[in-house]
């Protein structure tokens, strides 16, 4: 069976360069990836989502609907969407706590759940859920390092051991913001 | 990991985990397609950032944006007359724009051969519609390949350039949008030297001009070229059967290709079914031998396609024409011919006549959470337009919007924009709703990028006919919607145009300008254009500030930017901010309370005049309501398009 991770958040959260790591790192670490990101339209602001396929079963490379080991949520709305459409009985939602709110919340149509609400939705499916949150974040693009340290600690990914992620990082990541990322793949798994 | 530029100039061969538009970039380097033009849509843009990725000199191919697809059709059509081998790649729905030019294509002796790259959007990810260019193929008498990933991507790319080349003809290479951005484990090979220059045009290696009598023979010609490639697709091994290790009991057997193949597949082996594939790759013109031996090798064959029932239809005739005794099934109703082919659609479709062997599998259901539409980013003009437009339109108003990122006004709050064809449709489909109409105002939208592209000409008809329509002209210096790629007259590529000026040459006699961010001088503007007997032009001009914070951001690093807070004493909760001017960046809270998203504000203050208690200021108070505009909105007349240089 092919372990299925789907990626999801906001766009303009840096969910290509998230997808691009995470894929690479299990191509290093010898597994068999077929991955796929979704751009267009979305990429303003509304569901950005990326899917890899890790073994050799995967012919295709979207995850089936109900079908992903893994969530890996940008956002945390779009952590419990992913979670309604993607997430496998048994699976695991990682996602990073921050909110971005959609327009039919901030017009007072729709509402905006809460951490709690998100880990009890998730949990009565039959669900796994981990919050990630790093309060002295210095910018907020070093979220997706946050998210694959957490990734990591939990050896989440079958196969996928940290060191490999750490080595993609050393390799994608400006020299300038390296050792900060670093230090905040690190602390995620804490 | 390799950059895009190694994956360009690599001389030696490599393996690498790449995106199909990235393989296929490497394969026009390896395959020495000497020239590329498009116009940049989804789902192909990826394709031009590896062309483009090298420095100039150290480029394989020469690589040009062009102003729309047909330009770029035509410009790489001009390239193979002279010898150079050439692609054009562009979205689905560019072909409509392309097909004056594309239909004569196959008429023609193309010296260097040529690949016309379609990026079909099964699904509609990213387009207007999901409209089956297949069906194009037939009309021009172009052949297609259909790959199902990337490393068939490479491989069919090389090997219908090298043919196209040999057969001195286009050929249609079919990307569907998740062929283009798959990412697989590609193994790439070596360079070719440099492409020869020599330009080879030779009028004698025509007629190529198709005009009464000559376009017989080059007619017969295309057909004859056509009968040729059905010949080479008999014995292709783009064309495979995979046999089935199941025994069953009855022969059954599928035909499918692309990526509706691969899901066919994955859900053959997931079920265990005892069902052989054939799998297409060069599915125009049909291999008819080869698929009529395997129609009457099976007892029962499904016929699996994404979209338009095109394959079917000729496989139908051909088992018919050959009385093959075969039982064929395919999709049934009309939703059969919607979205995207997956895995579990395949097994679906084939558990209808196949029930016993494809078991359904376990739902499960969650409450789906609130919608997340998309929208236009923190400090995006377009929005600061549309909250001033919506403000100043008389009520029966219509709206008439086009192309690019404003066509999201359409969405709530906004609402402005109700109609939208096609690029550059605005202001001819706005001129008609306009004729002998003095009840309801009309007002269109267009960007520059696409008033470039297909607007000029119903710009033209408009200022020629004196149309009684406002036309609001968004200008953001680029094309934004599509990765940012120069448009004409932003300077990036040749010299700056003004707007205005094109403008006052093509005979608009009413125009008007200012920068979007000064939404009372909007109003103002449009107010007048309105009442002004004839056409009018309003530009509302900000740059992009998604590009322009990347750009900010990678020139000084560490950039901190001034963002806006919500007095919490002033607020009265109108909350025109968060609703109605609806910046993403507003937070509005359960206790009724709205602040700032400190993770989205990019410190524009276009907001801040929006708020009808004055509560949104900078971080050292309220008190600089407004500096903003001043800053911003200085280039009255006749601008130079720079507005806001100095923002943020």
């Amino acid at each position: 069976m092919a372990f299925n991770i789907y990626l999801c958040g906001v766009g303009g959260q840096g969910i290509g360069l998230l997808a691009a790591a995470l894929a690479q790192a299990a191509d290093r670490a010898g597994l068999k990836v077929r991955a796929c990101d979704t751009h267009g339209l979305a990429q303003r602001g509304g569901v950005v989502s990326s899917h890899i396929r890790l073994g050799a079963d995967a012919l295709t490379p979207l995850v089936p609907e109900g079908g992903a080991d893994l969530v890996l949520g940008l956002e945390r709305l779009e952590a419990l969407r992913g979670a309604a459409q993607y997430l496998k009985k048994g699976g695991k939602v990682i996602y990073y706590d921050t909110a971005y709110q959609p327009v039919s919340v901030r017009m007072g149509k729709a509402h905006y759940p809460s951490p709690e609400e998100v880990a009890k939705e998730i949990s009565e499916a039959g669900g796994e859920v981990s919050a990630v949150l790093i309060e002295d974040m210095r910018d907020p693009r070093m979220q997706n390092s946050a998210l694959l340290g957490r990734l990591a600690a939990l050896k989440a990914v079958p196969g996928l051991e940290a060191a490999v992620i750490e080595e993609v990082l050393k390799e994608i990541v400006p020299a300038a913001a390296l050792e900060e990322n670093l230090r905040v793949f690190r602390s995620a798994g804490r | 990991m390799i950059s895009l530029a190694g994956l360009m100039t690599n001389r030696e061969g490599f393996s690498a985990l790449v995106m199909g538009n990235h393989a296929l970039a490497r394969a026009m380097a390896e395959a020495g397609t000497a020239v590329v033009t498009s116009y940049p849509g989804s789902p192909t843009p990826e394709i031009a950032d590896a062309l483009l990725a090298p420095p100039e000199k150290d480029r394989p191919c020469h690589f040009e944006f062009a102003v729309n697809e047909k330009v770029a059709l035509e410009f790489a059509a001009g390239a193979s007359l002279n010898g150079h081998p050439s692609a054009v790649f562009f979205k689905s729905v560019g072909l409509n724009v392309a097909a004056d030019s594309l239909v004569q294509l196959a008429l023609m002796e193309l010296v260097g051969g040529m690949v016309i790259i379609l990026g079909d959007d099964p699904g509609a990810n990213s387009s207007q519609n999901e409209q089956d260019n297949r069906w194009f193929a037939r009309m021009a008498y172009i052949p297609v390949f259909e790959p199902a990933s990337p490393a068939e991507v490479y491989v069919m790319y090389k090997e219908a350039a090298a043919l196209a080349r040999e057969r001195r003809a286009p050929v249609f290479l079919r990307l569907t949008t998740h062929v283009c951005h798959a990412r697989e484990s590609v193994m790439f090979g070596e360079l070719p030297p440099q492409p020869d220059w020599t330009p080879r045009f030779d009028a004698a290696k025509g007629p190529y001009v198709p005009i009464a009598a000559t376009v017989f023979p080059l007619k017969k010609m295309a057909l004859e070229k056509l009968d040729a490639w059905a010949v080479y697709g008999e014995k292709s091994l783009l064309n495979i059967v995979h046999k089935t290790p199941v025994q069953g009991e009855k022969r059954l057997g599928a035909i499918a290709a692309g990526l509706p193949a691969l899901c066919l597949l994955e859900a053959l082996r997931s079920a265990g079914a005892p069902v052989d594939l054939l799998k297409l790759g060069l599915t125009y013109p049909l291999p008819e031998k080869l698929a009529a031996e395997f129609l009457h090798a099976h007892d029962e064959v499904y016929i699996l396609e994404e979209l338009d029932r095109v394959m079917e239809t000729e496989l139908k005739a051909l088992a018919y024409d050959r009385g093959i005794n075969c039982l064929i099934h395919s999709r049934k109703g009309n939703a059969a011919l919607m979205g995207e082919m997956t895995p579990e659609r395949a097994r679906a479709a084939l558990a209808v006549p196949w029930p016993g062997l494809f078991p359904a599998p376990e739902k499960h259901s969650f409450t789906a959470p609130a919608p997340r539409e998309p929208q236009m980013c923190p400090g995006c003009g377009h929005r600061s337009a549309f909250h001033a437009v919506k403000k100043a339109l008389p009520p029966g108003a219509i709206t008439v919007g086009d192309i690019g990122c404003h066509s999201l006004g359409f969405l709530p709050p906004y609402n402005m924009g109700e109609v939208l064809f096609s690029m550059g449709h605005s202001v001819s489909t706005a001129s008609g709703l306009a004729l002998n109409n003095s009840s309801r105002k009309v007002v269109a939208f267009v960007g520059d990028s696409t008033f470039f592209h297909a607007g000029m000409p119903g710009l033209v008809n408009a200022a020629w006919r004196d149309s009684d329509i406002t036309l609001v002209l968004l200008d953001n210096g680029t094309t934004a919607m599509t990765g940012h790629q120069p448009r004409p007259g932003n300077g990036e590529i040749g010299e700056r145009l003004a707007l205005f000026e094109i403008l006052e040459k093509l005979g608009v006699k009413f125009i008007r300008e200012c920068d979007a961010y000064d939404q009372p001088k909007l109003a103002d503007h449009l107010k007048e254009a309105m009442e002004h007997k004839g056409f009018a032009v309003v530009i509302a001009r900000h740059p992009c500030m998604l590009k322009f914070m990347r750009e900010r951001r990678r020139t000084s690093p560490g950039l901190k930017v001034q963002q806006v807070n919500v007095a919490q004493g002033s607020c009265a909760r109108h909350y025109v901010c968060a609703a109605e001017f609806a910046c993403p960046s507003f937070i509005r809270h359960a206790d009724g309370s709205v602040t700032v998203n400190k993770e989205l504000c990019i410190g524009d203050g276009s907001c801040m005049q929006t708020c009808p208690s004055q509560a949104i200021g900078r971080k050292s108070g309220i008190e600089n309501r407004g500096s903003r505009i001043e800053n911003q909105g200085s280039g009255e007349g006749k601008g130079n398009g720079e507005g806001g240089k100095d923002g943020v």
